[in-house]
């Protein structure tokens, strides 16, 4: 989607648009554009801090610990290669 | 329920790479389990996404673990650790996932999970094309700041968030869980799977707003206005 500089982005685009901003991958001229739309408007506003508090909360979804079985299996293999190798 | 590993690296710096690779080479055991811990996590959600069921992907998962055990005096560092690991993992889950006649390319995959139009939000909650203001919030969301902070950040709702990602289709998934929950950067996520750069990001953003979705609808009419 070719964004115009001037025009005043829609809340239907930004939120499009929430993923590289706030990566901060956007190019200067199209952050502007958003920034200059956040401030009035509430909906906008809301929808880029639940973006944020999204990312902070999938950020804490643990990582699956690998079963000891697995994990002494795999150690055993490991030090049998060494040993052959 | 296992209880979580400690949280998995962000992205790899050489250093790190060379330090882990020497160690290995030197058959340090302790380097082994680290690698092992850091990765085997996400080496299976990968491999569950071309073999058929779980087993399989464990079995592609531990052949990968041995080919890393043999080859690892082979390693040459063009690429980084983590990229050679997943590229192994990646062509034995193929090759597995094409005997069993279930043959999809991660690339196939990550195709059509970015294909096609897919709003981030539903168009309903916006004001029609037709409508002198279009395209502005028409049922917009409620901030969560007003929530306690303590339901927020509660286990049902990270119990949530976590079943969200489950839900999501395969290539975003992967995508959400690399980059989001695992630190990958986006470099790290193209190269390892094997997909463009555009394509993981519009898989991310799809990823991430149906997360939020799944979210807003939890946390439904909690939040005040």
């Amino acid at each position: 989607m070719s964004l115009l500089g001037r025009r005043d982005v829609a809340c239907q685009e930004l939120v499009e648009l929430a993923t590289p901003y706030l990566e901060g991958t956007m190019g200067r001229r199209e952050r502007a554009r958003v920034e200059r739309h956040l401030p009035g408007c509430d909906g906008c506003q809301a929808y880029v801090e639940q973006m944020r508090a999204t990312l902070r909360l999938v950020g804490r979804v643990e990582v699956e610990a690998v079963p000891e079985e697995t994990r002494a299996a795999l150690l055993t293999a490991f030090r049998a290669a060494t040993r052959s190798g | 329920m296992p209880a979580a590993s400690p949280p998995a690296a962000s992205p790899s710096s050489p250093s790190d790479d060379d330090a882990l690779v020497a160690a290995l080479r030197a058959r340090d055991e302790r380097a082994f389990a680290t690698l092992v811990d850091r990765h085997h996590a996400a080496l299976l959600r990968v491999a569950s996404l071309y073999v058929r069921d779980r087993a399989a992907a464990e079995e592609v998962v531990q052949e990968t673990w041995l080919a890393v055990i043999e080859g690892i005096d082979r390693f040459q560092a063009r690429s980084s650790l983590k990229t050679w690991l997943f590229r192994i993992l990646a062509n034995r889950a193929q090759t597995r996932g094409q005997r069993e006649a279930r043959s999809v390319p991660f690339s196939a995959l990550a195709a059509r999970d970015a294909d096609g139009e897919e709003p981030a939000v539903d168009p309903a909650r916006f004001t029609a094309a037709a409508d002198r203001h279009p395209g502005r919030w028409a049922a917009p969301p409620r901030a969560w700041e007003t929530l306690p902070e303590e339901r927020l950040l509660s286990q049902e709702t990270l119990g949530r968030v976590a079943e969200a990602i489950e839900a999501l289709p395969g290539a975003q998934r992967t995508v959400v869980r690399l980059r989001d929950v695992e630190g990958w950067s986006a470099a790290e996520v193209a190269e390892a799977l094997e997909i463009s750069d555009g394509n993981q990001r519009v898989l991310l953003h799809r990823g991430r707003s149906k997360v939020r979705q799944a979210l807003e609808d939890y946390l439904g009419d909690e939040a005040a206005a």
